[in-house]
């Protein structure tokens, strides 16, 4: 740790991994809602269940990029944070918000919610991802412009690296868009149209651009490799996300009253959206080959090749797998989509927010990395929880199929539930596949907990010239 | 190749193509708002359509529904389920009423929600506005 500042991040990396945790509690518990159909019902149907699952999801990411500000942006300006204070406050207003939204769907019926917290001042709640309160929508823009001010300042007085300013640019647009989350027409179809204003252009337009900031920063300190080189990759990432993603909003305003030509544009712009993903997995093994030293935290490395991977696997692969209007037009509103979901965030997000800290958190609790013992432990955190992702991927892929070809296909198409009974098979195995992620899961948080010796043999110290 | 590839290249791709692709997606938003009005069934869209909607959102349907394809996959697509009830907004009604409290044993069920029955009408009016918006003939078939 070069600035003093940069402790602040600790905060937020510990309510991201909190968080994490419950997140997948939740996901355990809708896996077995799906074959166990009355589990916890009345007290947690699954709708609550879920909810709590994605938001907690959305708000670690947060806290994990917020965190990865904190951490990068004085490091990268090369000056101490504008206001550790400010920092401070955000975090526990933050925090305490995110835990009330959570516990008040838990602890009262949403529709007593949306009365309590006056929804229909400016009805926003029940729709996917957006269920927050209005009011809590209107705490997470204070968070996030006091957050953009913070970092902004910093940013702004520093040194400019190219790293800072996409990330500053994926900030900026993840708070604007959040603005649309306040638009809900009556009308079904413009309520769909800006709703993914927020949702694809966030995970699949500027949650890129903040992906690959942090990417290339773990990259940058990890292998030692040229500036110059590593901006240039970001650019033309950066570049290509942008390019691609934006008008690739169209694959999701195929079947819902827009019109048709939405299904050309969506199919090609949408096809062509694995790009920018296919150049991160290059990038980043690009660099660890091109690296200039071995750092001493070698498990910070794999979760960077990982997020490459699985980055391009998740969103890339599993993107493109439904994303032509002609393909699309049978797996809509499936397990297809349930599949990738889980993969592209796991693959793009998660991964990326674990790689920052990573290498972050060892820094923060006064050492280079940790001993070989713990990172030995964490690696197989990485192992578990990923293999497990494509397990689950897999699974509810081929539910997703024979749900498609029971339910939209074939001679006699099946009612919805019927389907649902015969698919229980793969809805077990991917209830298996979550419990083992849970375990990854226990073993990541088990690794914070190994002691021992850091490795010594290598110069890490700032006298290592290779360093600065 | 290399030094064509310059860094400065690379950063006016990034801005010069995002601008242009910001603009186009303005464009293309503003076209569509022009053009929807033939899909989207908005003649229909009454008070009690909107009434209707609130309660959609305000009951978090979408938790387990989907609608027009968006939403959770745990029951039934929504859009068409007026013409899979037989165009019936009766059987809509009658179906959300008959959800027991307790659920089904080992089964999933829809929560009992104690819709009054103008909520329930407004339901099943919001149900019907959306099976008739226009959306590529999608649905594929009457199962959703």
């Amino acid at each position: 740790m070069k600035y003093q500042s940069q402790a602040v991040s600790k905060l937020y990396f510990n309510a991201a991994i909190a968080l994490f945790v419950a997140q997948i509690i939740f996901g355990v518990i809708l896996g077995l809602q799906y074959v166990i159909g009355d589990f916890l019902f009345p007290y947690i149907p699954f709708n609550i269940a879920r909810m709590v699952h994605t938001n907690l999801l959305i708000v670690w990411l947060l806290f994990g990029f917020m965190g990865a500000s904190y951490y990068m942006v004085p490091e990268e300006s090369q000056r101490e944070l504008h206001s550790v204070k400010l920092a401070k406050i955000l975090f526990w207003i933050f925090f305490i918000a995110a835990a009330l939204i959570v516990l008040s769907y838990l602890l009262l019926p949403y529709q007593r919610l949306a009365e309590l917290s006056g929804n229909a001042f400016l009805p926003t709640m029940g729709r996917e991802f957006l269920e927050q309160p209005t009011i809590g929508k209107v705490g997470i823009v204070i968070v996030c412009l006091g957050f953009l001010y913070n970092v902004g300042m910093t940013i702004i007085s520093g040194r400019k690296t190219v790293i800072n300013v996409v990330l500053l640019t994926g900030l900026v647009g993840l708070a604007l868009l959040f603005l649309f989350a306040f638009v809900n027409p009556e009308n079904l179809v413009l309520d769909k149209y800006y709703w993914w204003w927020v949702v694809h252009l966030w995970v699949e337009g500027v949650w890129e651009l903040i992906l690959a900031s942090l990417l290339a920063f773990v990259l940058i300190k990890t292998t030692g490799v040229d500036r110059e080189v590593i901006d240039k990759w970001v650019y033309i990432i950066v570049a290509m996300a942008l390019i691609t993603g934006i008008i690739g909003t169209g694959h999701h305003y195929f079947f819902m009253g827009a019109p048709s030509y939405w299904l050309w544009l969506g199919s090609i712009f949408g096809a062509l959206e694995p790009i920018p993903f296919f150049l991160m997995t290059l990038f980043a093994f690009n660099m660890v080959n091109k690296r200039r030293r071995i750092h001493a935290n070698r498990v910070a490395v794999l979760w960077a090749l990982g997020t490459g991977v699985m980055a391009f696997l998740g969103a890339g692969v599993w993107g493109f797998l439904h994303t032509l209007a002609p393909v699309n037009y049978y797996t809509h509103g499936t397990q297809i989509t349930a599949a990738h979901g889980h993969m592209a965030f796991y693959g793009a997000y998660v991964m990326v927010v674990l790689a920052i800290i990573s290498y972050a958190m060892p820094k923060l609790r006064g050492r280079v990395a940790n001993s070989n013992k713990a990172q030995v432990v964490e690696m197989w955190s990485f192992w578990l929880m990923t293999v497990s992702m494509v397990f689950i991927t897999l699974f509810l892929t081929a539910a997703g199929i024979v749900q498609v070809y029971l339910q939209r296909m074939g001679d006699q198409p099946l009612p919805y539930m019927i389907v649902q009974d015969k698919l229980a098979f793969f809805y077990w195995l991917r209830e298996g596949a979550g419990i083992i992620f849970l375990i990854g899961l226990i073993v990541y948080l088990c690794s914070f907990l190994v002691k021992g010796e850091s490795d010594q043999h290598i110069d890490v110290s700032h006298n290592n010239p290779a360093l600065k | 190749m290399k030094e064509l590839f310059t860094k400065s290249v690379a950063r006016n791709i990034y801005y010069g193509g995002s601008l242009f692709f910001i603009l186009l997606f303005l464009v293309l938003t503003y076209d569509t708002h022009q053009r929807i009005p033939a899909t989207d069934n908005s003649e229909n869209l009454t008070e009690e359509v909107a009434h209707g909607k609130r309660l959609w959102e305000e009951n978090n349907c979408v938790g387990c529904h989907t609608l027009l394809g968006e939403g959770a996959y745990f029951a039934p697509e929504l859009a068409n389920v007026y013409d899979r009830f037989g165009q019936s907004k009766e059987a809509i009604k009658a179906f959300i009423m008959s959800r027991p409290p307790g659920g089904i044993p080992g089964r999933r069920s829809m929560p009992q929600f104690n819709f009054t029955d103008a909520e329930l009408d407004a339901l099943a009016e919001f149900l019907k506005y959306v099976n008739g918006i226009d959306a590529q003939n999608w649905p594929p078939n009457i199962q959703g």
